[in-house]
């Protein structure tokens, strides 16, 4: 290496590199909206009355919060398949590391997120729910009608911010051999010895996309507080 | 289902305990078809708690509550069914913020009793005009005063029809200028011969149009009688404490 750098490189594995960043964005829509889907019951069977509900979920929750978010990966990696397997009776083969990831990133972001949908489910007043209930409506609809409507408007500001780390979190997925954004230019730099070029190209890309996205976050947030 | 001379409110000895603390001792109470019950009493005394109760939003460890025939308390009572058939006014409205008004005023007549929109619509509206208030249809409750968002709630809760009215504090939240907008509306309802159950301080309401008053001190109610007896001779010392304190307000 002649200490110059060739740029070039990053043209050359364009494809590569596109496909990569299209596998990291497709690995975050699913990992968000399965971690806010599953994020909410979550919330919901914690702050249950009934025990059976509030204690597995309190349990799930503070466990997943308490390993590394690699670990999980990881394991889900050795996992998964296994479980699969069980069902299927096929091994190995059943789930490759794209589902795997999948898998790992909803549990931890489902985690994540019902810490925050639980705050915003308190931040609402009792009237509220009582409002609903005297109108005649029942548990389901009070909460989609009248209580997550209002918490998800009150959280939507830390909503945004976990989902700007979730998009940082998804270049963990390397650790798995899957070829997202990083793994595409990781590989690209094996091969042409150009690593240092297409990390920093790498690095370039997902500071622009994580600042765009906290900068919207900060308006949004301005916004909110002149609306309040 | 009911023989009109049956009770549409039965209140059966109930009591209530949060942990350790009794909230409700003992009340027994009926209010019959088209009569207007005003409850009051000193602040911490159990009366949103008791009226709560009426329609499940508290449950009671002892006693029985029926409402037009059906026992509250029972474990296969279908509550949200009973509750979408009373109506409920709060001291802070709970309007939902996040819906226009016309949206609050539709929203359980097209989720619970299965409206259409169209008819949920035309139902709601005129109740906005009823209370003076069809201009504001468009706006959200944050852009209401006081007044006339309790104005809506009560719409709101007219809107399904109900066959009575439960009211807790309605006035106590409002600035003192608004406080008979929204008592006009409640003596209009009176008078209409809505079964109510009310509580409140407003005394000269209840000298308007209740059948009955009661008063409750500690969880337990110390009176319970028609008008007349209850502004002639108010029996009990704390009733008559309580009357000349809010009296000479
Ligand atoms: N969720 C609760 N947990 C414990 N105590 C409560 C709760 N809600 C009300 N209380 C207590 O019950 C008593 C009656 O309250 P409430 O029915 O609101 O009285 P009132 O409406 O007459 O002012 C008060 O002493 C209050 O502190
Ligand atoms: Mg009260």
């Amino acid at each position: 290496m002649g200490g110059e750098f060739d740029w070039s490189v990053i043209w050359k594995y364009r494809e590569a590199l596109w496909d990569g960043l299209a596998t990291s964005f497709k690995l975050f829509g699913i990992a968000l909206s399965g971690g806010i889907f599953f994020g909410t019951l979550l919330a919901m069977a914690r702050l249950s009355s009934l025990k059976v509900l509030s204690y597995p979920a309190a349990g799930f929750v503070n466990l997943i919060r308490s390993i590394p978010f690699i670990m999980a990966i990881f394991w889900f990696y050795f996992l998964t398949p296994m479980i699969v397997g069980k069902f299927t009776g096929q091994q190995g083969e059943a789930v490759g590391p794209f589902t795997s990831a999948i898998v790992a990133f909803i549990m931890v972001e489902s985690a994540y997120y019902s810490e925050i949908i639980r705050a915003g489910i308190q931040s609402i007043p009792r009237g509220q729910p009582w409002a609903a209930y005297a109108l005649g409506m029942n548990y389901w609809q009070s909460m989609g009608h009248v209580v997550l409507p209002q918490a998800f408007r009150n959280m939507l500001p830390v909503m945004l911010t976990q989902a700007v780390i979730l998009f940082q979190d998804t270049s963990l997925v390397y650790v798995v051999g899957l070829k997202d954004f990083l793994g595409a230019a990781s590989k690209g730099g094996q091969i042409t010895g150009r690593i240092v070029e297409l990390y920093i190209f790498v690095a370039v890309v997902f500071f622009l996309i994580c600042f765009l996205a906290s900068w919207g976050v900060k308006k949004l947030n301005a916004r909110l507080a002149v609306a309040r | 289902m009911t023989d009109p001379q049956s009770p549409m409110i039965d209140l059966r000895a109930v009591s209530k305990w949060y942990g350790a603390f009794q909230v409700l001792t003992d009340c027994t109470t009926r209010v019959k078809k088209g009569e207007v019950v005003v409850v009051c009493g000193p602040s911490g005394s159990g009366k949103s708690t008791l009226i709560k109760t009426v329609n499940g939003l508290e449950p009671f460890q002892k006693g029985e509550i029926i409402v037009n025939g059906v026992s509250v308390g029972d474990a296969k009572t279908d509550l949200p069914k009973l509750r979408s058939h009373i109506g409920m006014v709060f001291q802070n409205f709970e309007l939902f913020p996040h819906m226009s008004i016309t949206d609050n005023l539709t929203i359980g007549q097209v989720k619970v009793l299965g409206r259409s929109k169209d008819e949920a619509t035309q139902r709601g509206l005129k109740l906005l005009d009823r209370v003076g208030l069809i201009a504001q249809k468009d706006k959200y409750p944050g852009q209401l005063s006081g007044g006339q968002q309790q104005r809506v709630a009560i719409a709101r809760a007219l809107s399904m029809d109900p066959i009575a009215m439960l009211f807790d504090e309605p006035t106590s939240a409002l600035d003192p200028e608004m406080i008979n907008e929204v008592l006009d509306v409640m003596v209009d309802l009176a008078k209409e011969g809505m079964t109510m159950m009310v509580v409140t301080h407003e005394m000269g309401f209840a000298r308007k149009v209740a059948h009955r008053v009661i008063f409750m001190d500690r969880g337990a109610i110390v009176e319970d009688c028609t008008k007349d007896e209850f502004f002639g001779t108010a029996r009990s010392e704390r009733a008559q404490q309580f009357l000349s304190k809010i009296l000479h307000h």
